[in-house]
């Protein structure tokens, strides 16, 4: 019942939230200094015909008309079409929803299931040899940019060792479309072969995006339970005798976890950045590529259709961040 | 069943230091204590004595840049501090020894509820747990047979319901923040019995609670242990609760014991000049309570002898030289003092 009245409550304020982040944006890209008319007019064009085809795409008329025209728009579901493409941009990124959201759930899947066992060890073994390789290692992954991580990855386990393959998302056909995930597909098709290689290319750009929201999770962890153990439970538990695995890895994590948790709905924000360039480096046929396209060329609808997925996978992530604070503290939102 | 005056629990030459930053506290130097079967022992000092540190070194569960160096603890005859680890955390700790924290608010872990923390005690700590019962994979994965749960269960319901916890077969699905303070201590002084223990330790019980429910608690508390022949180490700063319901009083001072007295004694007779210090300084009709003045000694680098002998009118020379021997005032009084005080203190 407490967890429906947040669904409700959340989706209600995503409206306002999308509204605001789609104005920024929109302005935003109108103010950065290039033409795309001119672009698509192409090199031959006189100013005339530049100006004609502007008319022609409504490009000319105020701008506070052109957003409010937008918003119709998307009310209808309708996210406009692609400059260059000519194709809906919808159409577009239905195409390539599945392939971001599959590496950045694998991406996420990466960074908690190893960041928060090995940030638990690190607070346990606080300032041994344990510890100082794994800040080491951490505040690198956060300092490393990740466009040279993936090229070095790509170097020493694609071209000199040859155990993965260098880039794209599958070698030979896709399997049957189901889900458009084809981790999923390939199971249910049964197919271990296809989803071997599947899984061969999802590894290196995973792991690259993950890095950063790794050493994340592994600090924000560290600290959570270094601050637990601190607690007078904890005492309390020893001095009963409770079995200290049990201490540790059932009360003190759930403690921890919850500012693990609010953390790991921002590092969605970081992996989102994160498949703009991880997509293009490795050849990834996803959203993030587009994107960085549609920047380039100032592909308006394109880069409004981004921001437009990005702030709605921002939505849900952060519903599903409450959901999990919820669970995680029964004592209710007041905590 | 043993005699009365039976040891449970003798501390002897027991020395516990610290690795600090400014060098080796020595919190605990050379602490001696019994404590007999059925008998509440006070542990009086003011904080910073040691006293939570020689709770917490009899539980076994000091800090990690604390050191023991040498001592025993025995324990029913055997020494604690060589029995083997997983004895000592399996059938010692939490099940022959209890304990009861300072702060009921802070002690319960917020974020589960009553009966879980009770069953993960009553899982490991009940007496029908056979003594060779298995661990599991880090305390994971070890079975809690349906019998025996449900029987334990059935006493932890019993148990709140003797501690006063109103309507206490719903307690256990209700969160710690949904008690107040002194429901929290019952329900503390309910764990802390559930195993059946011979001696619970209890590290200033009622500190954090209003005066009022501080009464009940020791009332309480006292009745239970009495009941069931459980002996209790007490420890606390405030003489008043002391009175109201040790047997005997152990003092200590900068990590030493000083004085130890039956509870009457005590107050009638305080030999050692810090205890009658300690007792001037409660507010008593007619009187002004006197400061002790001075402060404690750091324990980096104590006093040498007698650690008091800075802040005592007492002193001569042979007290900045050697800690004083154990000598008796009378049958059950023991002092550490060159220089007793002989005059009885208006009571």
């Amino acid at each position: 019942m407490r967890i429906l009245a947040l669904i409700l409550q959340r989706i209600a304020w995503l409206v306002p939230t999308l509204a605001g982040l789609v104005a920024v944006v929109f302005f935003i890209s109108r103010v950065i200094p290039a033409d795309p008319v001119a672009k698509l007019a192409g090199e031959t064009a006189s100013r005339a015909q530049i100006e004609l085809l502007r008319e022609k795409l409504g490009l000319d008329r105020p701008l506070l008309v052109q957003l409010v025209d937008y918003y119709r728009q998307l009310l209808s579901g309708d996210l406009g079409t692609s400059l260059f493409t000519t194709r809906p941009v919808w159409d577009d990124l239905y195409a390539r929803l599945p392939a971001t959201i599959e590496l950045t759930i694998v991406a996420m899947m990466i960074a908690v299931v190893i960041g928060i066992p090995l940030g638990v060890v690190s607070a346990l073994y606080r300032n041994t040899i344990i510890d100082h390789v794994l800040r080491i290692i951490t505040v690198a992954g956060l300092a490393v940019a990740s466009f040279w991580l993936a090229l070095v990855l790509q170097l020493y386990f694609a071209m000199d060792l040859g155990w993965l393959p260098l880039q794209a998302r599958i070698t030979g056909f896709p399997p049957p479309s189901i889900t458009g995930f084809y981790i999923v597909d390939t199971l249910v098709e049964g197919n271990f072969t296809r989803f071997r290689n599947v899984v061969a290319h999802l590894t290196l750009p995973a792991f690259t995006l993950a890095f950063p929201a790794l050493a994340t999770v592994v600090r924000f962890t560290r600290a959570g339970v270094l601050e637990t153990l601190q607690k007078n439970f904890v005492v309390y538990q020893r001095a009963m005798g409770i079995p200290s695995g049990l201490i540790v890895w059932k009360y003190v994590l759930r403690n921890s976890l919850i500012s693990t948790v609010t953390q790991i709905g921002l590092l969605f924000g970081i992996l989102l950045a994160g498949t703009v360039v991880i997509e293009t480096v490795f050849q990834w046929p996803g959203i993030g590529a587009y994107a960085f396209e549609a920047i380039l060329q100032s592909d308006y609808a394109a880069v409004m259709g981004f921001t437009v997925y990005a702030g709605v996978v921002f939505g849900i992530v952060n519903l599903v961040v409450d959901i999990g604070h919820a669970i995680l503290d029964p004592r209710g939102t007041g905590a | 069943m043993l005699a009365p005056d039976d040891n449970l629990l003798e501390v002897e030459n027991l020395r516990v230091s610290f690795g600090t930053e400014r060098g080796v506290a020595k919190v605990l130097d050379g602490v001696n204590l019994t404590i007999r079967r059925g008998e509440i022992m006070g542990l009086v000092g003011e904080s910073g004595c040691g006293k939570t540190t020689l709770a917490r070194a009899i539980l076994g569960i000091l800090p990690a840049n604390a050191r023991h160096e040498t001592g025993s603890l025995r324990f029913g005859g055997e020494d604690l501090l060589r029995m083997p680890r997983r004895r000592v955390d399996d059938q010692i700790r939490g099940r022959r020894i209890t304990f009861i924290p300072q702060d009921p608010f802070a002690s319960f872990n917020p974020l589960f509820r009553i009966g879980s923390q009770a069953r993960e005690v009553m899982k490991w700590k009940s007496p029908r747990r056979p003594e060779h019962a298995g661990r599991g994979l880090f305390g994971f994965f070890s079975r809690y047979p349906r019998a025996r749960r449900k029987a334990d269960a059935a006493d932890a319901v019993e148990m709140m319901r003797t501690v006063q916890i109103p309507r206490a077969d719903e307690a256990f699905d209700k969160l710690p923040h949904e008690f107040s303070g002194g429901q929290r201590q019952r329900l503390m002084i309910a764990l802390a019995l559930m195993p059946q223990p011979d001696l619970v330790i209890a590290d200033e019980p009622t500190t954090a609670l209003d005066v009022t429910i501080q009464a009940q608690i020791l009332k309480l508390l006292k009745r239970l242990v009495k009941e069931r022949g459980v002996s209790v180490l007490f420890t606390t700063h405030d003489l008043g609760t002391a009175y109201e319901i040790c047997d005997r009083i152990t003092v200590m001072y900068a990590g030493q014991e000083v004085e130890m007295a039956p509870v009457d004694d005590f107050f009638q007779r305080p030999s050692h000049p810090y205890t009658v210090r300690l007792l001037e300084s409660l507010p008593k009709p007619g009187r002004e309570p006197r400061e002790i003045g001075g402060e404690i000694p750091g324990l980096v680098d104590p006093p040498a002898g007698c650690r008091f002998h800075p802040r005592c009118a007492h002193a001569t020379d042979i007290c900045h030289m050697k800690r004083p021997a154990t000598t008796s005032v009378s049958a059950a009084h023991d002092l550490r003092c060159y220089h007793p005080v002989g005059a009885t203190v208006p009571a």
